[in-house]
């Protein structure tokens, strides 16, 4: 009965949890909770292991926030796939890129897609941008148990917002924890790569070509030191991906433009510039 | 102890009949009809935020006539098993007929079980793409289900207006423009009053759209479809 404790309110996440408790990553991994934590390989250290083999991340420019990541999904030293898709487009104004299991990764974008829309058509009006971030922490919080077994999932989300009229990055930790970036963020294995790359060439107001310049070089930068981070595939012509968050709603980059920066870069590193 | 007192199924099933049709009686009524591009669904409505009319997935609408807490529970359900069914298998697969059948068999429930009948009569509208035909579900308060053809009207007085659209409806699809004065000009002869736009919601499953189908209609724009 709406209003008194046992009604699921309008979170798709309660629901499933209370109906299909099956569906939910987490309460899966709380039926085996007796069993012992998986130690981190070889150090036996409780320490749940970290993130493994993504490069994703977002930057703020004039119009909004830009959130990319690169493609490669990765099975200890094998290389698992090449067209592996990280960032997803999850409302029309809101966007995620995620590091971690490849799994429960597609699964927590898939799960936070239908959390919205849900909220939207029971409510007749879209969660704040703030309310959105905070749902995704409560989401993330839930997989706990998940990251105990080795099951890391960490999104980054990106959302603009309406009523202040700019874009707007989140982080998060495992426990659900979530911290606002004013300028830039980028998670996973390559993470810190890219971030050095974005700390040295971010200013504030960077226009729409240079933010994604800008991102494509720290993916690139990640690439090279970082063996989970797949950089730009010419062979084959997989580039990574990138989404623009604007006012207007959320935009794919082409990968022809993204080819064209990358060409450039290419050839400004053969001649040492 | 006092012995029970003996009642007749069907008297009671009578009873229990009359008392529904009283309640959805007295409230306005709704309209769908197809279009040229998808259905069209208009309420008699005075507020502008309590809906009627909602969406329940990508080319499913939803409308509800009657008592209000009882047809937003409904509406409630029906997104919950919609955004269930989509998420379990795949988009596509979640689909009118299945959400009619439901609807209908809980009616039916609630209606030999409860004392109290529900005081709702409800309308599944789905667009058809890609050469399939749209889809119009009317279910009333004993969980009785209507496939409906071309249009539909539910609460108020549903008949009078379905026998005024039968002479007016024409097969040929109709434009956005021409359904919607044909579905104000019906909502009209039902109350015999002139209906303000601003007392009417309109929104539209519209077939040429990407994704979710589902659009209001402002009284803004109503106004200028109509000039």
């Amino acid at each position: 009965m709406p209003l008194f404790p046992d009604d699921y309110g309008s979170s798709f996440f309660d629901y499933l949890a209370h109906q299909r408790p099956d569906l939910v990553p987490a309460s899966r991994a709380g039926m085996s909770s007796s069993s012992p934590l998986v130690p981190d390989e070889g150090r036996g250290s409780l320490v749940p292991p970290m993130t493994h083999g993504t490069t994703v991340l977002a930057i703020k420019y004039q119009g909004g926030v830009l959130i990319a990541g690169d493609r490669r999904a990765t099975e200890g030293f094998q290389i698992a796939g090449r067209r592996m898709e990280k960032v997803f487009k999850i409302d029309g104004h809101s966007a995620i890129a995620i590091a971690g299991a490849a799994g429960p990764c597609l699964e927590l974008a898939k799960l936070f897609q239908t959390e919205l829309e849900h909220y939207e058509k029971l409510e007749g009006i879209q969660l704040s941008c703030e309310g959105k971030a905070n749902k995704l922490g409560q989401m993330v919080k839930a997989n706990l148990p998940m990251v105990f077994q080795g099951l890391v999932v960490l999104p980054i989300y990106v959302g603009y917002d309406l009523k202040r009229a700019e874009g707007r990055i989140f982080k998060y930790d495992i426990t659900g924890g979530r911290y606002e970036e004013s300028d830039y963020h980028s998670i996973g294995s390559g993470g810190k790569d890219a971030r050095n790359t974005m700390r040295e060439h971010f200013r504030k107001n960077l226009s729409e070509q240079d933010a994604l310049r800008t991102a494509l070089l720290a993916l690139y930068n990640a690439a090279e030191e970082d063996v989970g981070t797949g950089g730009p595939d010419l062979v084959r012509g997989i580039y990574p991906s990138a989404k623009l968050v604007g006012a207007d709603g959320i935009t794919d980059v082409d990968d022809q433009r993204i080819g064209i920066v990358y060409a450039a870069l290419i050839e400004e590193r053969k001649n040492g510039d | 102890m006092p012995l029970p007192y003996y009642v007749s199924p069907e008297q009671m099933m009578q009873d229990k009949a009359e008392y529904a049709k009283k309640g959805i009686a007295k409230g306005r009524s709704i309209i769908a009809m197809e279009y040229a591009d998808g259905v069209l669904l208009v309420a008699d409505n005075p507020s502008a935020s309590l809906y009627k009319i909602s969406e329940i997935y990508d080319s499913i609408a939803f409308s509800g006539a009657g008592k209000y807490s009882e047809f937003e529970n409904l509406r409630k359900a029906g997104i919950r098993h919609a955004d269930l069914t989509g998420y379990m298998y795949s988009r596509e697969d979640v689909t009118a007929r299945s959400l009619a059948n439901g609807y209908s068999q809980s009616l039916g429930t609630i209606f030999s079980q409860e004392l109290k009948p529900l005081e709702v009569e409800i309308l599944v509208a789905q667009v058809g793409e890609s050469g399939h035909a749209n889809e119009l579900y009317r279910i009333s308060f004993d969980g009785s289900i209507f496939d409906e053809r071309g249009f539909a009207a539910i609460g108020g007085r549903a008949e009078a207006l379905q026998v005024f659209l039968k002479e007016r409806y024409k097969t040929d699809p109709l434009t956005l423009k021409a359904a919607l004065s044909l579905c104000v000009a019906t909502l009209e002869s039902g109350t015999n009053q002139k209906l303000p736009l601003e007392g009417l919601e309109v929104a539209a499953l519209d077939r040429t759209r990407v994704g979710r189908k589902f659009r209001r209609i402002p009284p803004s724009e109503s106004r200028q479809l109509l000039a």
